[in-house]
């Protein structure tokens, strides 16, 4: 799967196609006060589709370190997390802008974004620890135990607790439904379920990008040695 | 080629069926004009990635062979 090819066009492919038909299709206008913004749901929401998944593939690749001990693992498992944590600042950065012109704020606190930035801050952690430590099998055990505490804090910062509390603007928390509570017209389904396939496929790709080039690195070493 | 060949067909689709009546977003006919730009980024950066992936198919290649 890391070195095939035909993924990664399929998904680039789906990406450019929710670009034009979140563009271009013709969207419900009556979503309260949301308008046109409406089609940030193909661009907004993937970036944290693609960021939970990443992460979920970096934790289960950490786990696999500890079970083996396989330096390969862990440059699976920090690579992931290293690009989620890059989709991650995206979404805040998008999610930012929408409230400005939805809520009027470029930022509120509100549980779901206060979680999430919580939640980018777990894993930016993550990657300043990984970077103090210069023995690599320490680093590699000692970023895998971190990751394990950090992936199930991520989910119930930025998931979780934003949906158990009442007073939540952001749709799917508190008392706001979910878009997918809203009675859609299906031309926003058609472009979004594409959108997140596709970047996530994105972000795997990228993701997979480094991992091959620090396999060359690890290769390199255990000729030397 | 093929894939260049879909792109361009995939996108001519999509502005085929895009409906252009009564909504002001759609009015004058220039979201069009935002639509191609935006496409034409991101089939950039998607251009640029391969590359890096062609590159790094290749020194996989040369060191593969030395070992």
């Amino acid at each position: 799967m890391i070195y095939s090819n035909w993924w990664k066009y399929a998904g680039a492919v789906l990406v450019l196609y929710s670009i034009i038909g979140g563009l271009l299709f013709v969207n419900p206008n009556n979503l309260l006060f949301l308008d046109e913004t409406v089609r940030n749901l193909n661009f907004h929401v993937p970036m944290w589709f693609t960021m939970i998944a990443l992460l979920f593939i970096s934790v289960i690749n950490s786990l696999k370190y500890l079970k083996t001990f396989d330096l390969k693992y862990d440059i699976i498992a920090s690579k992931c997390a290293a690009v989620a944590v890059l989709f991650g600042l995206m979404g805040l950065a998008t999610g930012s802008v929408w409230a400005r012109f939805s809520w009027g704020s470029w930022w509120t606190a509100d549980a779901k974004l206060n979680g999430a930035a919580i939640g980018e801050l777990l894993y930016l952690a993550y990657l300043i620890l990984r970077n103090s430590i210069d023995d690599p099998s320490k680093k590699a055990r000692l970023s895998s135990v971190y990751s394990i505490f950090a992936f199930p804090l991520f989910i119930v910062f930025a998931w979780i607790y934003p949906k158990m509390i009442t007073n939540s603007m952001h749709p799917g928390s508190g008392d706001t439904v979910g878009f997918n509570k809203y009675p859609l017209n299906n031309n926003l389904r058609m472009t979004f379920y594409p959108a997140v396939i596709g970047w996530i496929t994105m972000g795997w790709w990228m993701a997979t990008l480094l991992i091959r080039n620090d396999f060359l690195l690890l290769n390199k070493q255990k000729n030397e040695n | 080629m093929k894939i260049k060949l879909f792109l361009l067909l995939s996108f001519i689709s999509t502005l085929a069926c895009a409906q252009t009546q009564e909504n002001p977003f759609y009015a004058n006919g220039k979201i069009y004009v935002v639509v191609t730009v935006i496409s034409m980024i991101f089939t950039g950066i998607i251009l640029y990635l391969i590359t890096i992936d062609r590159r790094l198919r290749k020194t996989e290649r040369e060191l593969n062979e030395k070992h």
